[in-house]
């Protein structure tokens, strides 16, 4: 009964399958919103090998699923990133596999400059971290490179301006590198071609460049986000061939600046970084050669100057043998009479050595030597025989005079002796001391005679005040008792008597004047 | 001054050189032997760099890739 109630309830409504009602909520849902643009922050991104992009949008409220098909991914703008504030264009549609709707999107555009250049800071705070910025990875410029690396969209104004540049300056070889400038695929171009120059060995089939510029003209900050991109900063960082950044006008900076070893305002002005001006060079040598040219020749001719001057300094030649020359004459003139003379003088001594040269004064002599030599030898054996006889007597009397008594008598001699000297010692000690004593008295005496007692016994007194020898009036007036010493004794004398009858003499004395 | 011989010289290392020689020549403070000998690598210096700078041909060319992005070879460049 209910369920016959319920499909009678519900029997007008008409009846869909799952794919009907799906196929519905689609074309609505596509017609409804098939051009859209909608802004949120990118939250994850995922990147399958099949080249489409997924992601999230996202405001705090809510999550859209997004995707970028293959083919639309590679044009979009702005690389989809996490946490990137976009403003995404495209359409509704639904995924009736999943029960799903999601916004397939055709270009992102960052949200305001505000939001990217904010997102650009912290990358680039991120790589400067990382030194890739560091002034220390920067490689010198090749004074005149052979040839020339350029990386750079080949149609356009910017590769004209370079070669036109170079060809004022200084004709080289350049090898075009051609990449997209913008959109997608520039950064991996661009970092593809970097990587690619420096792939190149030297001397293979392409030559390899001494130098890279990396060149693009002006244009928005979003025309320009692919030099920003980590992989163009990094492999422009990585480059072993010296690189020149020159992207955009003068006042547009994007990373791949930092990373360059040398960064150009403007293309024209990569090309003038790259090469010297040949015209002024050539000025340069011919200078050179001019100079080379004078001072090689003046080292020449100074010298040759110089050797004039000395040799004019230099004393002729004649003056300087004319001396030696006549000593040579006249040794010369010398040398003949000498000669003679001197042969002269040995045939003389020669005739008088040949006289005495005879037998019979040579016998003689010989005579003469062998009676000598008889004579020594027997005076030789007489020698030996007294020698033998001599020392034989001094032993026998040398033994008879080894005998003990003679040992004693050398002891005994020393015992008296020690007795001897120990009598004087004893006579002489106690006579010193006598003598000691005598002087102690001598010098008391003498003290007693330079003392003041002897004094007082010729009349004088010592008068004390206590224990105070008072020697003036003004002391003694003062004292209240005076001791006055004799050679006798001592006695005290009451200080104001006596004062007193000094004071009644001192008038008398004053009358008299 | 270095040894290197001239003809392996790039233009760069030739002027430098011979600018420092001319110097020195100009100083006069070298013997004549020295001197002589300086004014001869001088020369070669300086047609050493005057063949690097004769060699001022403008050649340009655009590089060909393979589907990976390899570089294959070149071609002709119009610009």
């Amino acid at each position: 009964m209910d369920l016959l109630e319920d499909t009678g309830t519900g029997g007008n409504a008409p009846e869909f399958s799952v794919s009907e009602i799906s196929g519905a909520v689609k074309g609505t849902i596509e017609r409804s919103f098939g051009f859209i643009r909608v802004r949120g922050e990118i939250g994850r991104v995922s990147r399958p090998s099949s080249g489409h992009i997924y992601f999230d949008l996202k405001d705090d409220r809510a999550v859209l699923a997004a995707v970028s098909w293959k083919g639309q991914a590679t044009k979009l703008q702005v690389r989809p990133e996490e946490g990137m504030e976009v403003i995404a264009t495209g359409k509704l549609t639904t995924f009736p596999g999943q029960s799903k709707y999601q916004m397939i999107v055709e270009d992102i555009a960052p949200a305001g400059a505000g939001a990217l250049m904010a997102m650009l800071e912290k990358r680039k705070a991120a790589l400067a971290a990382e030194g890739l910025f560091d002034s220390a990875r920067k490689r010198p410029l090749p004074y005149l490179p052979g040839v020339i690396g350029v990386v750079t969209s080949p149609s356009g104004a910017v590769i004209r301006d370079i070669l036109h540049r170079l060809r004022d300056r200084f004709p080289r070889q350049v090898l075009v590198w051609p990449v997209a400038v913008q959109g997608e695929a520039c950064a991996s171009q661009v970092a593809n071609a970097i990587r690619g120059f420096n792939a190149l060995e030297p001397g293979g089939a392409i030559p390899r460049p001494d130098l890279i510029i990396v060149a693009r003209g002006g244009g928005s900050i979003e025309d320009l986000w692919g030099f920003n991109e980590e992989i163009v900063v990094r492999a422009a960082a990585g480059s072993r061939i010296p690189l020149i950044s020159a992207v955009g006008h003068e006042t547009d900076t994007t990373l791949i600046d930092y990373a360059a070893d040398r960064r150009a305002p403007t293309p024209t002005a990569a090309a003038e970084l790259a090469v010297p001006v040949r015209l002024e060079l050539i000025a340069q040598i011919q200078n050179f050669g001019a100079r080379l040219s004078r001072a090689g020749t003046a080292a020449v001719t100074l010298r040759g100057q110089r050797l004039r001057d000395l040799a004019r300094a230099l004393p002729s030649a004649d003056s300087l043998l004319s001396g030696p020359a006549q000593r040579l004459d006249s040794a010369w003139l010398r040398l003949g009479s000498a000669l003679k003379g001197r042969t002269g003088d040995a045939r003389v001594r020669l005739a008088q050595a040949g006289g005495a040269m005879q037998p019979r004064v040579l016998r003689q002599g010989l005579e003469e030597r062998a009676r000598r030599v008889g004579l020594a030898g027997e005076a030789m054996a007489r020698g030996e025989a007294r020698l033998l006889r001599d020392r034989g007597r001094d032993l026998r009397e040398a033994t008879a005079r080894l005998a003990p008594r003679r040992l004693v008598e050398r002891l005994d001699r020393p015992r008296d002796h020690l007795a001897a000297l120990d009598a004087r010692l004893r006579a002489v000690a106690k006579a010193g001391v006598t003598a000691e004593a005598r002087r102690v008295a001598a010098v008391g005496r003498m003290l007693e005679g330079l003392g003041y007692e002897r004094t007082l016994q010729r009349g004088y007194a010592v008068v004390r005040a206590g224990d105070a020898v008072v020697t003036t009036v003004a002391a003694a007036e003062k004292a209240a008792m005076l001791e006055i010493q004799f050679a006798d004794g001592r006695m005290n004398v009451g200080g104001k008597a006596i004062k007193k009858a000094g004071k009644s003499d001192e008038p008398e004395q004053g009358n008299l004047f | 001054m270095t040894d290197k011989p001239v003809e392996e010289m790039s233009f760069e290392e030739a002027i430098k050189e011979l600018e420092s020689l001319v110097g020195r020549l100009e100083h006069g403070e070298v013997a004549l032997d020295e001197s002589i000998r300086l004014y001869e690598r001088g020369a070669a210096l300086k047609k050493r760099c005057e063949a690097k700078l004769k060699e001022a041909e403008e050649k340009v060319a655009q590089i060909t890739m393979n589907e990976s992005g390899q570089a294959t070879g070149t071609k002709p460049f119009d610009a």
